[in-house]
Protein backbone atom coordinates (compact mmCIF):
# COMPACT_ATOMS: atom_id res chain seq x y z
CA UNK A 1 0.00 0.00 0.00
CA UNK A 2 2.71 2.42 0.96
CA UNK A 3 4.32 1.36 -1.81
CA UNK A 4 1.58 1.92 -4.36
CA UNK A 5 1.32 5.80 -3.04
CA UNK A 6 4.78 6.31 -3.07
CA UNK A 7 4.77 5.67 -6.86
CA UNK A 8 1.59 7.61 -7.19
CA UNK A 9 2.81 10.75 -5.38
CA UNK A 10 5.90 10.61 -7.43
CA UNK A 11 3.90 10.53 -10.59
CA UNK A 12 1.55 12.79 -9.14
CA UNK A 13 5.31 15.03 -8.73
CA UNK A 14 6.35 14.65 -11.84
CA UNK A 15 3.13 15.88 -13.54
CA UNK A 16 2.71 18.41 -11.61
CA UNK A 17 6.27 20.35 -12.11
CA UNK A 18 5.96 19.44 -15.89
CA UNK A 19 2.30 20.88 -16.70
CA UNK A 20 3.34 23.88 -14.44
CA UNK A 21 6.60 24.44 -16.54
CA UNK A 22 4.83 23.48 -19.98
CA UNK A 23 2.45 26.48 -18.64
CA UNK A 24 5.07 29.06 -19.84
CA UNK A 25 6.11 27.29 -22.89
CA UNK A 26 2.52 26.75 -25.48
CA UNK A 27 2.40 29.22 -27.40
CA UNK A 28 -1.77 29.54 -26.53
CA UNK A 29 -3.16 31.30 -23.68
CA UNK A 30 -6.07 28.79 -23.33
CA UNK A 31 -3.78 25.47 -23.69
CA UNK A 32 -1.51 27.32 -20.59
CA UNK A 33 -5.14 27.43 -18.85
CA UNK A 34 -5.53 23.78 -19.02
CA UNK A 35 -2.35 23.04 -18.25
CA UNK A 36 -2.11 24.80 -14.46
CA UNK A 37 -5.20 23.30 -14.38
CA UNK A 38 -4.10 20.21 -14.75
CA UNK A 39 -1.03 21.20 -12.43
CA UNK A 40 -3.56 22.10 -9.98
CA UNK A 41 -5.37 18.85 -10.19
CA UNK A 42 -2.16 16.67 -9.68
CA UNK A 43 -0.87 18.79 -6.83
CA UNK A 44 -4.69 17.88 -5.47
CA UNK A 45 -4.63 14.55 -5.99
CA UNK A 46 -0.96 14.56 -4.32
CA UNK A 47 -2.71 16.15 -0.51
CA UNK A 48 -5.43 13.53 -0.52
CA UNK A 49 -2.90 11.11 -1.16
CA UNK A 50 -1.15 12.86 1.68
CA UNK A 51 -4.45 11.87 3.88
CA UNK A 52 -6.00 15.90 3.21
CA UNK A 53 -9.01 14.69 1.72
CA UNK A 54 -11.07 17.81 2.35
CA UNK A 55 -8.28 20.25 1.50
CA UNK A 56 -6.66 18.23 -1.58
CA UNK A 57 -10.68 18.33 -2.96
CA UNK A 58 -11.37 22.09 -2.57
CA UNK A 59 -7.93 22.95 -4.18
CA UNK A 60 -9.33 20.68 -7.33
CA UNK A 61 -12.85 22.67 -7.11
CA UNK A 62 -11.61 25.74 -6.48
CA UNK A 63 -8.57 25.86 -9.42
CA UNK A 64 -10.81 24.27 -12.18
CA UNK A 65 -13.23 27.29 -11.55
CA UNK A 66 -10.46 29.46 -10.91
CA UNK A 67 -9.11 28.26 -14.53
CA UNK A 68 -12.78 28.48 -16.14
CA UNK A 69 -13.16 32.08 -14.73
CA UNK A 70 -9.33 33.00 -16.31
CA UNK A 71 -10.64 31.40 -19.49
CA UNK A 72 -13.57 33.39 -20.11
CA UNK A 73 -11.50 36.69 -18.78
CA UNK A 74 -9.10 35.85 -21.74
CA UNK A 75 -11.70 36.34 -23.65
CA UNK A 76 -13.15 39.52 -22.52
CA UNK A 77 -10.27 41.35 -22.42
CA UNK A 78 -7.53 39.86 -24.84
CA UNK A 79 -8.87 40.92 -27.74
CA UNK A 80 -8.26 37.65 -29.79
CA UNK A 81 -9.22 33.97 -29.60
CA UNK A 82 -6.61 32.52 -27.23
CA UNK A 83 -7.09 28.94 -28.25
CA UNK A 84 -5.91 29.94 -31.82
CA UNK A 85 -3.52 33.36 -31.35
CA UNK A 86 0.48 31.88 -31.00
CA UNK A 87 2.07 34.05 -28.52
CA UNK A 88 5.38 34.83 -27.02
CA UNK A 89 5.32 37.34 -24.49
CA UNK A 90 7.81 37.70 -22.44
CA UNK A 91 10.48 40.16 -20.86
CA UNK A 92 13.77 39.44 -19.09
CA UNK A 93 13.95 35.89 -19.68
CA UNK A 94 17.17 35.28 -19.02
CA UNK A 95 17.14 36.92 -15.91
CA UNK A 96 13.94 34.96 -14.67
CA UNK A 97 15.36 32.26 -15.38
CA UNK A 98 18.60 32.80 -13.11
CA UNK A 99 16.31 33.94 -10.47
CA UNK A 100 14.41 30.68 -10.86
CA UNK A 101 16.74 28.65 -10.83
CA UNK A 102 18.52 29.90 -8.07
CA UNK A 103 15.84 29.86 -6.37
CA UNK A 104 14.80 25.73 -6.67
CA UNK A 105 18.69 25.00 -6.12
CA UNK A 106 18.82 27.28 -2.45
CA UNK A 107 15.55 25.57 -1.50
CA UNK A 108 16.86 22.16 -2.78
CA UNK A 109 19.95 22.66 -0.88
CA UNK A 110 17.83 23.87 2.27
CA UNK A 111 15.95 20.76 2.32
CA UNK A 112 18.36 18.78 1.87
CA UNK A 113 20.22 19.94 4.29
CA UNK A 114 17.74 20.73 7.40
CA UNK A 115 17.42 17.96 9.80
CA UNK A 116 13.72 17.07 9.48
CA UNK A 117 11.90 16.15 12.40
CA UNK A 118 10.04 12.52 12.30
CA UNK A 119 6.84 11.79 13.86
CA UNK A 120 7.36 8.31 15.73
CA UNK A 121 4.20 7.00 14.69
CA UNK A 122 0.79 7.22 12.69
CA UNK A 123 -2.14 8.45 14.88
CA UNK A 124 -5.15 7.09 14.58
CA UNK A 125 -7.29 10.56 13.17
CA UNK A 126 -5.24 10.47 10.21
CA UNK A 127 -4.83 6.91 8.87
CA UNK A 128 -6.15 5.45 5.75
CA UNK A 129 -9.23 3.94 7.21
CA UNK A 130 -10.16 6.94 9.31
CA UNK A 131 -9.80 9.83 6.76
CA UNK A 132 -13.37 11.20 7.63
CA UNK A 133 -11.71 11.93 10.93
CA UNK A 134 -9.15 13.68 9.97
CA UNK A 135 -11.64 15.76 7.88
CA UNK A 136 -13.78 15.97 10.98
CA UNK A 137 -10.50 17.43 13.05
CA UNK A 138 -10.52 20.03 11.19
CA UNK A 139 -13.80 20.97 11.10
CA UNK A 140 -13.59 20.59 14.90
CA UNK A 141 -10.22 23.31 14.84
CA UNK A 142 -11.99 25.44 12.64
CA UNK A 143 -15.17 25.58 14.86
CA UNK A 144 -13.43 25.27 17.91
CA UNK A 145 -10.00 26.11 19.57
CA UNK A 146 -9.16 27.51 16.35
CA UNK A 147 -12.58 29.68 15.54
CA UNK A 148 -10.13 33.10 15.25
CA UNK A 149 -8.76 31.42 11.93
CA UNK A 150 -12.09 31.35 10.39
CA UNK A 151 -13.30 34.20 12.17
CA UNK A 152 -10.36 36.22 10.29
CA UNK A 153 -10.61 34.50 7.22
CA UNK A 154 -14.32 35.31 6.62
CA UNK A 155 -13.56 39.11 6.96
CA UNK A 156 -11.02 39.21 4.67
CA UNK A 157 -13.14 36.99 2.37
CA UNK A 158 -15.63 40.14 2.56
CA UNK A 159 -12.96 42.47 2.04
CA UNK A 160 -11.97 41.53 -0.94
CA UNK A 161 -15.59 41.17 -2.25
CA UNK A 162 -16.07 44.84 -1.58
CA UNK A 163 -12.86 45.96 -2.99
CA UNK A 164 -12.97 43.71 -5.96
CA UNK A 165 -16.16 45.45 -6.73
CA UNK A 166 -15.06 49.11 -5.97
CA UNK A 167 -11.68 48.54 -7.95
CA UNK A 168 -13.57 46.81 -10.69
CA UNK A 169 -16.44 48.68 -11.59
CA UNK A 170 -17.32 51.38 -14.04
CA UNK A 171 -16.71 54.91 -13.26
CA UNK A 172 -19.64 55.83 -10.87
CA UNK A 173 -21.86 59.16 -11.89
CA UNK A 174 -20.16 61.51 -9.05
CA UNK A 175 -17.11 60.46 -11.07
CA UNK A 176 -17.97 61.84 -14.43
CA UNK A 177 -20.30 64.77 -13.05
CA UNK A 178 -18.88 66.15 -10.15
CA UNK A 179 -19.67 66.41 -6.95
CA UNK A 180 -22.75 68.34 -8.10
CA UNK A 181 -23.72 66.30 -11.03
CA UNK A 182 -23.51 69.27 -12.75
CA UNK A 183 -20.25 69.31 -14.00
CA UNK A 184 -18.92 67.85 -17.36
CA UNK A 185 -16.86 64.90 -18.00
CA UNK A 186 -13.84 65.16 -15.97
CA UNK B 1 7.91 8.51 -0.84
CA UNK B 2 10.19 10.75 2.25
CA UNK B 3 9.44 14.37 3.37
CA UNK B 4 12.36 15.55 1.17
CA UNK B 5 11.46 14.11 -1.77
CA UNK B 6 7.92 15.86 -1.87
CA UNK B 7 9.48 19.13 -0.62
CA UNK B 8 11.41 19.25 -3.48
CA UNK B 9 8.47 18.91 -5.82
CA UNK B 10 7.19 21.48 -3.73
CA UNK B 11 10.43 23.71 -4.87
CA UNK B 12 10.52 23.13 -8.30
CA UNK B 13 6.51 24.33 -8.49
CA UNK B 14 7.09 27.14 -6.64
CA UNK B 15 10.94 28.38 -8.67
CA UNK B 16 9.03 27.21 -12.27
CA UNK B 17 6.17 29.97 -10.64
CA UNK B 18 8.47 31.99 -9.52
CA UNK B 19 10.03 32.40 -13.40
CA UNK B 20 6.52 32.79 -14.60
CA UNK B 21 5.51 35.99 -12.37
CA UNK B 22 9.13 37.23 -13.47
CA UNK B 23 9.10 36.83 -17.35
CA UNK B 24 5.32 37.07 -18.46
CA UNK B 25 3.85 40.35 -19.95
CA UNK B 26 0.56 39.52 -20.06
CA UNK B 27 -1.10 40.51 -16.47
CA UNK B 28 -3.43 37.18 -16.22
CA UNK B 29 0.05 34.74 -17.14
CA UNK B 30 1.73 36.78 -14.42
CA UNK B 31 -1.15 35.78 -12.12
CA UNK B 32 -1.20 32.13 -13.49
CA UNK B 33 2.77 32.39 -12.16
CA UNK B 34 1.46 33.46 -8.95
CA UNK B 35 -0.60 30.97 -8.31
CA UNK B 36 1.71 28.33 -9.38
CA UNK B 37 4.16 29.57 -6.26
CA UNK B 38 0.94 29.27 -4.03
CA UNK B 39 0.95 25.55 -5.63
CA UNK B 40 3.81 24.75 -4.24
CA UNK B 41 3.31 26.25 -0.80
CA UNK B 42 0.45 23.93 -0.35
CA UNK B 43 1.94 20.87 -1.57
CA UNK B 44 4.96 21.77 1.03
CA UNK B 45 1.97 21.92 3.58
CA UNK B 46 0.83 19.13 2.99
CA UNK B 47 3.88 17.21 3.15
CA UNK B 48 4.68 19.06 6.58
CA UNK B 49 1.78 18.01 7.86
CA UNK B 50 1.41 14.29 6.92
CA UNK B 51 5.23 13.70 7.93
CA UNK B 52 5.92 15.41 10.80
CA UNK B 53 2.33 16.48 12.77
CA UNK B 54 -0.79 15.63 11.57
CA UNK B 55 -2.85 17.86 14.05
CA UNK B 56 -5.36 19.96 13.28
CA UNK B 57 -3.79 22.87 13.99
CA UNK B 58 -1.49 22.74 10.49
CA UNK B 59 -4.73 21.68 8.50
CA UNK B 60 -5.94 25.61 9.43
CA UNK B 61 -2.70 26.93 8.17
CA UNK B 62 -3.40 24.93 5.11
CA UNK B 63 -7.55 26.90 4.86
CA UNK B 64 -5.02 30.66 5.08
CA UNK B 65 -3.29 29.36 2.41
CA UNK B 66 -6.18 28.82 0.37
CA UNK B 67 -8.02 31.74 1.41
CA UNK B 68 -4.70 33.78 0.53
CA UNK B 69 -5.31 31.87 -3.08
CA UNK B 70 -8.55 33.27 -3.53
CA UNK B 71 -7.93 36.80 -2.19
CA UNK B 72 -4.74 36.83 -4.78
CA UNK B 73 -7.04 35.77 -7.98
CA UNK B 74 -9.63 37.91 -7.02
CA UNK B 75 -7.60 41.42 -5.89
CA UNK B 76 -5.52 40.11 -9.39
CA UNK B 77 -8.98 40.17 -11.38
CA UNK B 78 -9.98 43.08 -10.24
CA UNK B 79 -6.65 45.20 -10.79
CA UNK B 80 -6.26 44.15 -14.40
CA UNK B 81 -10.25 45.02 -15.08
CA UNK B 82 -9.25 48.29 -13.60
CA UNK B 83 -6.30 48.49 -16.07
CA UNK B 84 -7.92 47.45 -18.89
CA UNK B 85 -10.75 49.93 -18.46
CA UNK B 86 -8.85 52.82 -17.55
CA UNK B 87 -5.64 52.53 -20.38
CA UNK B 88 -6.78 49.50 -22.30
CA UNK B 89 -3.55 47.77 -21.11
CA UNK B 90 -3.48 43.92 -20.92
CA UNK B 91 0.40 43.87 -20.50
CA UNK B 92 2.47 44.26 -17.42
CA UNK B 93 4.81 46.91 -19.39
CA UNK B 94 1.60 49.09 -20.58
CA UNK B 95 1.27 49.77 -17.11
CA UNK B 96 3.87 52.10 -16.33
CA UNK B 97 1.67 54.89 -13.85
CA UNK B 98 4.21 54.18 -10.61
CA UNK B 99 7.28 54.32 -12.81
CA UNK B 100 9.37 56.30 -11.28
Amino acid sequence: MDLARDIALGALGVVAVVTGALVFRVDSMARATYLLAASFVAVGASVVLLHLDYVGVVVVLMMLMEMAVMGVYMVMFMGMNPALMPMSMVHSGRRAVIAAVTCFVLLAVGILLVPWPTRTEVPTSALPSSSEATTYALGDALMGDHMLVMMVVSQVMLATIVAGIVIAQARGRYERLGDDLKGGSR
Amino acid sequence: MTLEAVLIVAAALFSVGLYGALSQQVVVMVMMGLELMLNGVVLAAAAFWWFTAPAPSLQALLVVVLAAMTVEMAMGFAVATLLHRTSGADMTDMAGDLRG
